[in-house]
């Protein structure tokens, strides 16, 4: 998709191919001979991760979704049906649930690493947004996938989730009406949100073929922040990045493996094999971790409407970042402030989700209302004020030369604080 | 559609629009409004349907609720709570004045919007100890727990409201007083609901 082919057709079936419907050129083009930086370190290769792990929840969803039964009445039992007569029903459920935790922790990592290398400044400001589109899409698609098992934890999700709409002023409760199919939770509502959660993937795949295209427009960034500037800069995707991509796949498998068949309740909650009770709230009721962060933020202000517009805003900012973040300089390696701050981000984040997970009362509300002005405070004014103030230290001239360094002792503390071990050395052994 | 339209393309020689231009336009509303119709039905299917819009009313056998005591009906989906309150709920219920409310209405459907929140407009009328509301939190529709928070009225778990014995909030982030429906009792025993 970058410059021009470079693919070859050798024999008569692959030309004749070529001539009618140019399909293996694309894929030749844009992931074997399409180049990337040959300093990119393992934070770079959850894009990859995120592709498998998209394909692999709609597989094991729609072989799902061939024994659930999507009706109020029937959708507990027919969940333990699965889990108990299904062959090998338990192993594709829990590869289905802790699924949906593993990709929200490689998106997790993959925005975060976006953050860190400044990946949604010019010229990938549609690169970005279309990320923020796929992660919007796909919180709605847990949310609703969440529901399907007609637990306690699954009806009462559904009802406080859906009641945000009803903090929308004049319209809020016939909005929430709506989205019901009646007077509260029940099953037009489960049926609607099956139906939805069978087609959301697929939008999300249609967002990510969107993202994959202005990725290879642009290129990749790399640790850097300094774009390709001659072919020395780069490697060919394949074999680098695919081996790289792929052992980086085998290693986290192996978390998601460790997760599937040694603890598949952990990431989950015991209330949601409790079949769904209208009449009974559980007393504690959590979002799943991934949504923690959120959640805290819905509960620190004192208002409802307050409440879910800044819980929504906390996304919506993210669409803003590439006009908020003023300095011209993408890596954090060379922005010793914004270094700081970044991390300082991370650990209010992880903050705001350990909060989430906890009642809402006291300190904890306080601590709560704290890290949201701090979230924030971070994107509309620290951010901004930063690219004017802030001195970047001085960046290599080229990919190249920070790699083979003539410079390779500038930077020495940067590449060790911020990279995992040996990222940015790999690419120099292969050269 | 109609965007295409705008454009200024097809001018006469005088700078007048032109038949096409009025072609363009009428073609692109009629396109307009067949889409808002077409769009209506997909719209409004995931509306309540008839037969949950069937089930509006609810009849209850409360003859045997003593005073203390509280029961749960099921309506629309949602509980309903009935609760017969003790002479000290309703001493304290009364003992408090509009002021001290966070919301001032009634949220009461057998009176008017303009009702204030006083426990005489919240509580039955003719029957001043009892209280029936639907048992869903105005904040994000949790059931609050009966008997509890820093009131003695009822306290949600699920964002930390405080409801008072007339069901009134107090404090937390729920904006409303719990909701009360539309009722009436039949006879001495025999409450409708809806």
């Amino acid at each position: 998709m970058s410059g021009p082919s470079s693919y070859n057709p050798q024999t008569g079936i692959e030309k004749w191919i070529d001539a009618r419907l140019p399909l293996p050129r694309l894929m030749y083009d844009s992931f074997v001979s399409y180049p990337v930086p040959r300093n990119l370190n393992y934070t770079y290769t959850f894009g990859g991760i995120l592709s498998v792990m998209l394909i692999a929840q709609i597989l094991t969803g729609v072989v799902l979704a061939m024994h659930y039964t999507a009706n109020a009445e029937m959708a507990f039992a027919s969940t333990e049906h699965i889990m108990r007569n299904v062959n090998y029903g338990w192993l594709l459920r829990y590869m289905h649930g802790v699924g949906g935790s593993m990709f929200f922790l490689a998106v997790y990592i993959h925005l975060f690493r976006g953050l860190y290398y400044g990946s949604y400044k010019d010229p990938r400001e549609i690169l970005w947004i279309l990320g923020v589109i796929i992660f919007l899409l796909m919180m709605a698609t847990a949310f609703m996938g969440y529901v399907l098992p007609w637990g306690q934890m699954s009806f009462w999700a559904a009802t406080v989730i859906t009641s945000l709409f009803s903090a929308i002023p004049l319209i809020g409760d016939s909005v929430v009406t709506w989205l019901w199919g009646g007077f509260a939770v029940d099953d037009p509502t489960l049926n609607r949100f099956f139906s939805l959660h069978y087609l959301l993937p697929f939008m999300i795949f249609g967002v990510v073929v969107l993202h994959v295209w202005a990725l290879h427009m642009t290129g990749q960034t790399n640790p850097t922040g300094v774009e390709v500037k001659s072919g020395q800069d780069t490697v060919p995707f394949t074999p680098y990045a695919t081996i790289k991509d792929t052992f980086a796949m085998v290693v986290f498998f192996v978390v998601f493996a460790y997760f599937v068949f040694y603890q598949p309740n952990y990431l989950g909650h015991p209330d949601n094999y409790i079949e769904a009770d209208p009449l009974v709230t559980p007393a504690h009721i959590v979002p799943e971790w991934y949504f923690l962060p959120y959640y805290a933020i819905l509960r620190a202000v004192p208002s409802k409407l307050g409440g879910v517009v800044l819980m929504f805003g906390s996304i919506l900012v993210l669409f803003l970042l590439p006009w908020l973040d003023t300095s011209k300089v993408k890596s954090a390696v060379y922005r010793p402030l914004y270094r700081q701050f970044f991390w300082i981000l991370v650990a209010v984040c992880i903050v705001l989700g350990w909060l989430g997970s906890k009642p809402p009362e006291g300190g904890y509300v306080w601590a709560a209302r704290f890290a949201t002005a701090w979230y924030f405070f971070h994107f509309l004014i620290l951010l901004p004020l930063l690219g004017l103030f802030e001195t970047p230290t001085p960046r290599p001239a080229s990919i190249t030369e920070s790699v083979l360094g003539e410079d390779g002792d500038t930077h020495p503390d940067a590449g060790a604080e911020t990279q995992p071990a040996g990222a940015a050395a790999s690419p120099q052994s292969k050269g | 559609m109609a965007d295409t339209i705008a454009q200024p393309a097809h001018t006469g020689p005088d700078g007048e629009p032109t038949r096409r231009d009025f072609l363009l336009i009428a073609t692109g509303a009629f396109g307009a409004i067949g889409v808002a119709a077409l769009a209506w039905p997909f719209i409004h299917q995931m509306n309540p349907d008839a037969s949950a819009r069937a089930l509006a009313s609810t009849e209850v056998d409360v003859s045997s609720i003593e005073p203390g005591q509280s029961i749960k009906v099921f309506w629309r989906g949602k509980p309903v709570f009935i609760r017969y309150r003790t002479e000290k709920e309703v001493t304290e219920a009364r003992a408090v004045s509009l002021e001290e409310l966070k919301d001032t209405a009634a949220r009461n459907a057998n009176l008017g919007d303009n009702a204030d929140a006083s426990d005489a407009n919240r509580a039955v009328a003719g029957r001043e100890e009892w209280i029936i509301m639907v048992g869903v939190c105005t904040h994000f529709g949790c059931i609050p727990l009966g008997e509890q928070g820093d009131f003695g009225g009822w306290f949600c778990p699920c964002h930390g409201s405080h409801y008072d014995t007339a069901g009134r909030i107090r404090i937390g982030p729920a904006p409303e007083n719990l909701a009360i429906p539309v009722f009436a009792f039949l006879d001495e025993s025999t409450l409708r609901i809806g």
